[in-house]
């Protein structure tokens, strides 16, 4: 049976034959962040492949990675598209480098795990705290429950890094 | 590793199709919001306009290839009515970057001696039914599988989904939403010379920086219009379109749907300022044999402002992160020294999916654009090259255009065209 859930007022759904989504959103929904590792090449990629997009190699294994990291560039969502998104704006989404694998294997990879900024409790941030975040500014991964056997990865400011003086942000507020 | 040996291509293959090839008759419909016709009508009503242009009739055509997403009508029922019998046809999937791509496709399927004359169409109503902004029914199908890890995040439109390129390139290179604001200043200048153009009106800087946010760092008038239309490209060999009504716009060399690498995900491979245009144009430049210096004329897609920039600047029109400073030198406006998409584009004359600003750069090289200027006793168009309001859009002595089709940042195609030689 397909998992399919309703969230923000859209079906996602999950086809059983969709393996590799299956096991990275179930993961997600015991509140662990994994990430497929290529057992030739040893690097971890995003977001689920079917095969290791640097060696071709099929096999890999679900290895558990921090879930940490600075926003690499992002979407600032005024005019929202979806329906019930419309009482959220402006919302973000977040491109986010992971620190695990940065500038691997070539300088300009990353893996860059998106998501949106949301509280410590995964509800959306409010706007004094979107106009805190830009490019640079240090987060951590929230799970939010989408329903059984599925969460989705979002982003929070971390609390605990050391924060850019002045994150990057599009001049016009 | 570097970015450029990550894909190389081999440049020195043959080229032996350049300058075999030609487009040999454009048409389109009026581009309209509240179209009141079907996909169907709209496309017969473009292809039948393309082949009065050609002056090729239903016996002389083929081929026929279309392209969609799911909106539009199947090539055989338009072949159908217009009396058509097909040797080959073909209905692709894709937006933007697609009419570059068929074009290939159709100099390819010539020269395997599949058909002789190829219709390419694209019939959407962009604004009545399925409107490309993902609004309406487009927000409300079910979300599967690969898809969830953007479009759950309301990350969807096209807007939305380029928006980490457009500011990860003001983070990288300073561009300033003022520069990329006279992409729009630039278009509507030239649509105010176009009667067939959906805005028409000249715009201002401040009128792109005060108009509303959409999805930073697009404002309102950083993006292209949703509209209902047909447009058809006839392409056939250089020697038939020789015997055809208009003089040919000769193909020189085609990219279709050139990628970055990862292309499940092109952000996991920066720098995520650099959209395909970077690979493509090692395919582009040397099959035509000529660089960005030598064109005259050209069309970079603008579905947004900053599209138009990222690729001039990816196709080398200059220096990797000048593109601010190219688009807002005034070299891009009609009068200046390399117009761009003298239409007015996606961004006022109406939304194709790329293939209007190919029509422009066909009429750009006959010297017959289509505007207000008056018909001379031979029939002709008497340009002005009075680029003032109402007036002339036709820039003078065009010899060769270069179009930029655009999917996403991670995905492109391209076409030089020249005069012909003879």
């Amino acid at each position: 049976m397909p998992i399919v859930g309703d969230y923000m007022g859209m079906a996602l759904t999950i086809e059983d034959v969709d393996k590799e989504n299956r096991a990275f959103f179930d993961y997600c929904a015991k509140g662990e962040f994994r990430l497929q590792k290529g057992k030739a090449s040893g690097l971890l990629r995003y977001p689920p492949t079917t095969a290791c997009p640097w060696t071709t190699d099929r096999d890999y294994d679900w290895v558990p990675v921090e879930g940490k990291g600075a926003v690499h560039s992002y979407a600032e969502v005024h005019h929202a598209i979806q329906p019930a998104f419309k009482g959220h704006t402006p919302y973000m989404m977040l491109l986010v480098d992971l620190d695990t694998q940065k500038g691997q294997p070539s300088e300009h990879e990353a893996l860059r795990v998106a998501g949106n900024l949301v509280m410590a409790d995964g509800s959306f941030a409010p706007p004094d705290v979107v106009r805190t975040v830009g490019i640079g500014t240090r987060v951590r991964m929230v799970f939010v429950d989408v329903t059984e056997g599925f969460a989705l990865p979002h982003w929070t400011i971390d609390e605990t890094a050391e924060q850019p003086a002045a994150p990057w942000r599009y001049p016009q507020e | 590793m570097s970015l450029d040996s990550v894909t190389e291509f081999d440049a020195d293959s043959p080229k032996f199709l350049r300058g075999k090839y030609a487009i040999a008759g454009v048409g389109e419909t009026t581009y309209r919001r509240g179209s009141e016709e079907s996909t169907r009508n709209l496309a017969t009503w473009a292809i039948k306009n393309a082949m009065a242009d050609s002056g090729l009739g239903a016996g002389d055509i083929d081929g026929m290839l279309s392209y969609s997403g799911n909106d539009s009508v199947h090539a055989p029922w338009v072949a159908g009515d217009l009396g058509i019998r097909l040797n080959f046809y073909m209905d692709v999937h894709g937006g933007g970057s697609s009419i570059e791509a068929l074009i290939g496709i159709a100099i390819g399927v010539i020269e395997a001696g599949m058909c002789k004359t190829v219709a390419i169409y694209r019939a959407m109503n962009g604004y009545s039914q399925v409107r490309i902004g993902g609004t309406g029914a487009r927000s409300a199908v079910p979300i599967v599988g690969d898809q969830i890890h953007h479009r759950a995040y309301g990350w969807q439109s096209a807007g939305q989904m380029f928006a980490p390129t457009f500011l990860r390139h003001m983070y990288d290179y300073g561009t300033t939403p003022e520069q990329v604001a006279h992409v729009k200043v630039a278009h509507s200048k030239h649509a105010s010379n176009n009667p067939k153009a959906y805005y028409k009106q000249r715009m201002t800087v401040e009128d792109v920086i005060n108009s509303r946010i959409i999805c930073k760092p697009l404002h309102l008038l950083d993006c292209c219009v949703e509209t209902d239309n047909a447009t058809c490209i006839i392409v056939t060999s250089l020697d038939r379109a020789r015997d055809c009504k208009q003089a040919p716009a000769v193909i020189q060399s085609v990219v279709g749907r050139c990628c970055k690498p990862r292309s499940d995900m092109h952000y996991q491979h920066g720098p995520i300022s650099t959209v395909a245009g970077h690979y493509a144009r090692k395919i582009l430049w040397p099959n035509a044999g000529v660089g960005p210096e030598d064109i005259d004329v050209t069309g970079s897609y603008d579905a947004f402002t900053f599209t138009t920039m990222l690729q001039l600047e990816d196709y080398g029109f200059c220096k990797k992160g000048d593109g601010g400073d190219y688009v807002s030198s005034g070299v891009i406006e009609l009068g200046g020294a390399r117009p761009n998409n003298t239409s007015g584009g996606h961004l006022c004359e109406g939304y194709t999916h790329g293939m209007n600003m190919v029509i422009e750069n066909v009429r750009q090289i006959r010297g017959e654009v289509d505007d207000s200027c008056p018909i001379g006793p031979d029939g002709k168009r008497q340009h002005t090259h009075d680029y003032s309001e109402g007036g002339c859009r036709q820039v003078k002595d065009v010899e060769l255009t270069a179009n930029l089709g655009w999917a996403m940042p991670g995905t492109g195609s391209a076409m030089v065209m020249a005069k012909d030689a003879r």
